[in-house]
């Protein structure tokens, strides 16, 4: 029973593209939070080509560094993360809002649910933001993260890793995800990390060492560079039967 | 390298603890004045497969204003006025068993791709532990009945998909419950 200007349906697993499904069950909290109705797909009206710009809201100075919010100064890894923020078609996305949220150094959120038994920092709240120039460039400044403990198996623990949200340009372009570090050895075991099926796709969210944005007696630099939008026009792989 | 450049960086999952960087009040559930005499308030529940409240979601609205403009440079009709305060986005935790709250307008219709109007009518995302992408839907108004009979979005649905998506009015207030699985999930939108 379908009217003459039915909406076309997409099964999630036919255009995942670089991202994961909804449904993957060895990360337990997917189990009763995926839909199993398939997608509408959504021709692309005005409500789609546009999408939130906050460009022009203010920020405060410190916003960008995650060691200098409080009155001393967070423990852990002084690190920076820097990189481009870049749509689909190369071209830089400028005046981008790019929030970022962590653990502290010891693997512990400052948040009411976290009840891992690590330290908090007195002088780490774990959130920050800020805008990217003209060429898409941003940087922020803050300690690496600690790996954590999650209960979703036996000895689960998630590698390190920062939050990242953006809006890009329009609603399509939406993204939240998050940075690891390079080489962490807790990449094959991390449900989330693999719920990536394409190595390639899943390499885009490791950051790199670099020593050229390593600042001398300071900080060790990380480059983490953001492509946005068309996540599902890039098949990788052929559909899975499982 | 080249290629690593091009590909887009993957989603994954807001997880637990998306309020440390997304709920801080930078972003907030208000689109205009309590006070404002056109503010309407839309309240809903995040659900699970299991009917159990997800106290751990975030959901985001897109709209144009009440006249029907979205505060976007693609959206180019000068004729209808932008509003200055008003950037058609809000944000709202789902903490308090579930619920989520905004208060705003309701928009003004928009161009539809059949060179008609689309119903009045809002995006809505979703992001909680548990989804490794976020997922959309539509917000539709329950008193535009005439508005939503010609919406080319709900004409291509079926009923029962079409009723997920307009809000009841419920003490005055707009509800709209976003289930996640199960007989009543949310119609979602791949965009």
């Amino acid at each position: 029973m379908s009217t003459p200007s039915a909406l076309e349906r997409v099964r999630d697993v036919d255009r995942l593209g670089v991202d994961p499904p909804y449904d993957y069950p060895e990360y337990v909290g997917t189990r009763l939070r995926h839909p199993k109705e398939p997608l509408v797909l959504l021709p692309h009206t005005l409500s789609e080509l546009t999408g939130p710009l906050l460009g022009e809201r203010r920020l405060g100075e410190l916003d960008h560094d995650l060691t200098r919010q409080h009155a001393g100064e967070p423990l852990g890894e002084r690190i920076t993360v820097s990189g481009r923020v870049l749509g689909s078609d190369g071209r830089p996305v400028g005046g981008q809002l790019i929030e970022i949220w962590q653990a502290n150094a010891a693997g512990r959120y400052r948040h009411a649910v976290d009840t891992h038994d690590a330290p908090l920092d007195p002088n780490f709240t774990g959130a920050g933001r800020c805008l990217t120039d003209e060429n898409g460039a941003y940087r922020f400044v803050t300690v690496k993260p600690g790996a954590y403990p999650w209960r979703n198996h036996h000895n689960a623990w998630r590698p390190a890793h920062i939050h990242f949200s953006l809006f890009g340009r329009a609603i399509p372009d939406r993204l939240v995800t998050q940075m690891y570090f390079p080489g962490d050895p807790l990449f094959p075991f991390d449900p989330i990390f693999n719920s990536i099926r394409d190595e390639r796709a899943r390499e885009r969210l490791v950051s790199c060492f670099e020593l050229e944005r390593t600042e001398p007696e300071w900080s060790l630099g990380f480059r983490f560079d953001i492509v946005l939008g068309a996540r599902d026009a890039t098949p990788l792989e052929e559909p899975h039967d499982d | 390298m080249t290629e690593r450049t091009a590909l887009p960086a993957p989603s994954q999952t807001s997880g637990p603890f998306l309020s440390i960087g997304l709920l801080d009040g930078y972003v907030g559930a208000s689109l205009v004045s309590e006070d404002d005499p056109r503010a309407i308030r839309i309240r809903g529940r995040l659900l699970d497969g299991n009917g159990d409240p997800v106290p751990d979601g975030l959901v985001e609205i897109w709209q144009a204003n009440a006249a029907g403009r979205y505060a976007h440079p693609e959206d180019a009709r000068d004729d209808i006025p932008l509003e200055e305060e008003f950037v058609g986005f809000g944000r709202s935790g789902t903490v308090e068993d579930g619920w989520f709250e905004f208060v705003t307008v309701k928009p003004g219709r928009v161009p539809a791709l059949d060179g008609g109007q689309q119903a009045p009518h809002l995006v809505v995302t979703v992001f909680a532990r548990g989804l490794l992408k976020h997922l959309v839907t539509r917000l539709y108004f329950p008193d535009e009945v005439d508005a939503n009979a010609e919406d080319p979005v709900l004409l291509g649905l079926e009923p029962d998909e079409r009723e997920t998506l307009v809000a009841r009015v419920a003490d005055g207030e707009l509800r709209f419950d976003i289930v996640l699985q199960g007989v009543d999930q949310t119609t979602f939108f791949a965009v």
